[in-house]
């Protein structure tokens, strides 16, 4: 659910990190708002326990560039992933235009992975949203770590729909920017499409 | 897609920021502002350099569908006043017409009863001013903006 403002020129999209807890979805985020220009930011915002772990979702809104002599702007959420959390994951899924699913390519925390696109595909679900239908893509992330499963094996189960899919090193920032790029196109292309007819 | 698009165009953002401008004034308010429920900031009048607008939005917008939360829970249709009370502002956040959130900002020269007062009268007319703007976003060609992007468009958008 996109927001333009034919007056002050602007197009705003709202993003949305998911993932089980603990996969990287804040570190995103973190690598991203130190990676920007400081004119192309706003603060970043987290709702996060005195552990660090995201307790309602962080927020960073970021400007892209001019369409159409509309300015761009997308701001990115992601979601707390423990699993009790459920209730304000779907809060923050309301009004979504892109999905980014981060996954822990790591070996023991494929239940958890699974776990939590069911969840998504559920969430998205219960607001009229078909997972299959928006703009999705994958981030298999922590791939620095020893202990990992190879990415054909994540694949068949993580994304059989073949959408866009990323290797990550969220820490260090591997295919950060080439994951939100990829959203921000499809989530552009979508808007094309759905009033293109 | 599920719900449709927030669209502002020129002749309603006029009026919705003349509605912003009017209620900060008659609430003799330090600030003024509108959020969609999805926390993009409509509209802001008052004192603004110093605050955090776009933070300011998201967080209401959290804060809101959080207690809408709450109200599920309980079996409420929802919540649609708050308030909260600190020791140099105040802050009254409305929902209207279940779409947007008017969130009023002020000090001791004014006064909750003025605020609630004010602020059922601008919900009025914002009322109205929403309802014309979803009978126009529905019109064919309201949202040309989109039609016309291209695929360089969106290229572009990462070659700075
Ligand atoms: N080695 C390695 N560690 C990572 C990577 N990405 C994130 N981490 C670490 O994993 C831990 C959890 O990262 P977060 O970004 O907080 O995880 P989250 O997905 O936001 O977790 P919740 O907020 O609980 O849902 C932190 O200690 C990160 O430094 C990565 O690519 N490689
Ligand atoms: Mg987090």
């Amino acid at each position: 659910m996109s927001f333009i403002n034919y007056s002050s020129r602007e197009i705003n999209c709202k993003i949305v990190y998911y993932g089980p807890g603990l996969c990287g979805k804040t570190t995103n985020l973190k690598y991203i708002f130190g990676n920007t220009a400081p004119d192309a930011k706003g603060k970043m915002i987290s709702l996060a326990t005195e552990t660090d772990r995201t307790l309602f979702f962080d927020f960073l809104p970021l400007s892209l560039g001019e369409i159409q002599g509309f300015r761009t702007r997308f701001h990115l959420y992601t979601v707390p992933g423990q699993v009790f959390y459920n209730a304000s994951r779907k809060l923050i899924l309301k009004g979504v235009d892109g999905v980014v699913f981060v996954a822990d390519s790591q070996i023991d925390r494929m239940e958890a992975n699974i776990e939590s696109l069911d969840n998504l595909r559920e969430n998205l679900a219960d607001q009229g949203y078909d997972l299959d239908r928006i703009p999705y893509v994958v981030q298999y992330n922590k791939r620095d770590l020893p202990e990992i499963a190879p990415v054909e094996e994540l694949r068949p189960l993580l994304n059989p729909g073949g959408v866009p899919e990323f290797e990550g090193e969220a820490t260090n920032g591997r295919g950060v920017f080439a994951t939100l790029k990829a959203i921000a196109k499809l989530v552009f292309m979508e808007l094309k499409r759905s009033r293109g007819t | 897609m599920a719900g449709a698009d927030t669209v502002i165009f020129e002749e309603e953002f006029a009026k919705i920021n003349a509605v912003c401008d009017r209620l900060r004034g008659e609430a003799n308010a330090l600030v003024v502002f509108i959020v969609d429920k999805n926390g993009q900031l409509i509209s802001a009048s008052g004192e603004t350099e110093h605050l955090d607008t776009t933070s300011l939005a998201s967080l209401t917008a959290g804060n809101v569908a959080a207690t809408g939360g709450i109200a599920k829970l309980l079996k409420e249709k929802e919540f649609a006043t708050q308030f909260h009370e600190g020791e140099k502002a105040n802050i009254h956040i409305q929902i209207v017409g279940q779409r947007v959130i008017l969130v009023v900002i002020f000090d001791t020269r004014s006064s909750l009863g003025l605020v609630r007062l004010r602020v059922r009268k601008a919900s009025e007319e914002l009322n109205k001013v929403f309802d014309s703007l979803v009978e126009k976003a529905k019109k064919p060609g309201a949202m040309s903006v989109l039609e016309e992007i291209t695929d360089e468009d969106i290229e572009n958008l990462f070659n700075e």
